[in-house]
């Protein structure tokens, strides 16, 4: 399905947001997940189904003033 | 200084961005003897490991974080940004700017005081990046805020405190409320000015990430905060428009 991941138009064929992460190799990572707007936990995420042209923010910590 | 029932040490906080290097920005934490620094959340692939490696850094020093919600423009956007920030960084606490224009990247008062509001009654500890109005800062602190951030300049100018009557207005309306300079500081006299006058810390970024030694910097804003400090406590002496002589007339010769 399409997804559109950090901005990026992207294709994976899955189900769950966990299991995106797990493709986009973030799993040992920090970081937080929103879908098409609204936070998305992480205990919520390998139950947090995708579905076509999702927008999918993954952010991670950065510097910052 | 306590905020919210936690011990800061350093009434110097700093900012983590713009430096030349993360060995840079680790040295100039340790330089400013800071104990509390700004962090933010940005998009990161899962092979760039930048954040990651970032967070370690930080991680690795005796700070405490505050991260941020620099760059949100509504209300949702800083309200959701916030609930990232505290998963991701363990913390309720969360420095909140809500902007409106991105010349000047003033704070939108009446977004910051909606979004404070909902952040507070959440449990967060809400740092607002405000400005130096009375009417804001009652608001802000009537939503639960326990401290005020006014702005001394434009995030990033340098041009240190632009309004120091209504800084000193706002230090004199609450006695008893934490209030920080954040943002505009470019010298450490600048941050001891701030200090001297009853401020309770500074938060500053760009004044030493973009200095020429950024290490020298940070030290030199540390000691510029605490001789703030001290000259505040120490009761500096009353201004007057007309000179009063230092030294006495008394056994003067007369030379005529």
């Amino acid at each position: 399905m399409k997804l559109i991941i950090n901005g990026n138009e992207e294709h994976h064929e899955v189900e769950h947001l966990a299991e995106l992460l797990e493709r986009l190799e973030h799993t040992a990572s920090s970081v937080a997940t929103a879908v098409n707007g609204a936070f998305v936990p992480a205990s919520q995420r390998a139950a947090h189904r995708l579905k076509e042209d999702d927008v999918v923010e993954i952010l991670a910590p950065m510097q910052g003033g | 200084m306590q905020i919210a029932g936690v011990e800061l040490q350093s009434r110097l906080w700093l900012g983590t961005a713009r430096y030349p290097s993360p060995a840079i920005l680790a040295d100039s934490i340790r330089a400013a003897r800071t104990d509390l620094v700004t962090v933010s959340l940005r998009r990161e692939s899962g092979r760039d490991r930048a954040g990651q490696d970032f967070w370690a850094m930080i991680r690795a020093l005796p700070v405490k974080v505050l991260p941020n919600t620099a760059g949100c423009y509504s209300v949702k956007e800083a309200v959701t940004t916030a609930h990232m920030a505290r998963e991701v960084f363990g913390t309720p606490w969360i420095k909140l700017e809500v902007i409106r224009d991105p010349d000047t990247l003033f704070p939108d008062v009446f977004a910051l005081t909606e979004a404070a509001r909902i952040l507070c009654e959440e449990g967060f500890v809400v740092f607002p990046y405000t400005t130096p109005d009375l009417s804001v800062a009652e608001r802000l602190l009537d939503a639960g805020c326990p401290l005020l951030m006014p702005l001394g300049a434009p995030i990033g100018s340098g041009m240190g405190l632009n309004d120091p009557f209504a800084l000193r207005t706002l230090r004199a309306r609450f006695p008893e409320v934490a209030l920080v300079v954040d943002a505009g500081i470019g010298r450490p006299s600048h941050a001891a000015a701030a200090l001297e006058m009853g401020y309770d810390a500074v938060l500053l970024n760009t004044a030493v990430a973009l200095a020429g030694d950024p290490v020298a910097m940070a030290g030199a804003f540390a000691d510029a905060v605490q001789a703030g400090r001290t000259a505040y406590t120490a009761e500096p002496m009353p201004v007057r428009d007309m000179a009063a002589a230092s030294t006495p007339m008394l056994g003067k010769a007369w030379l005529e």
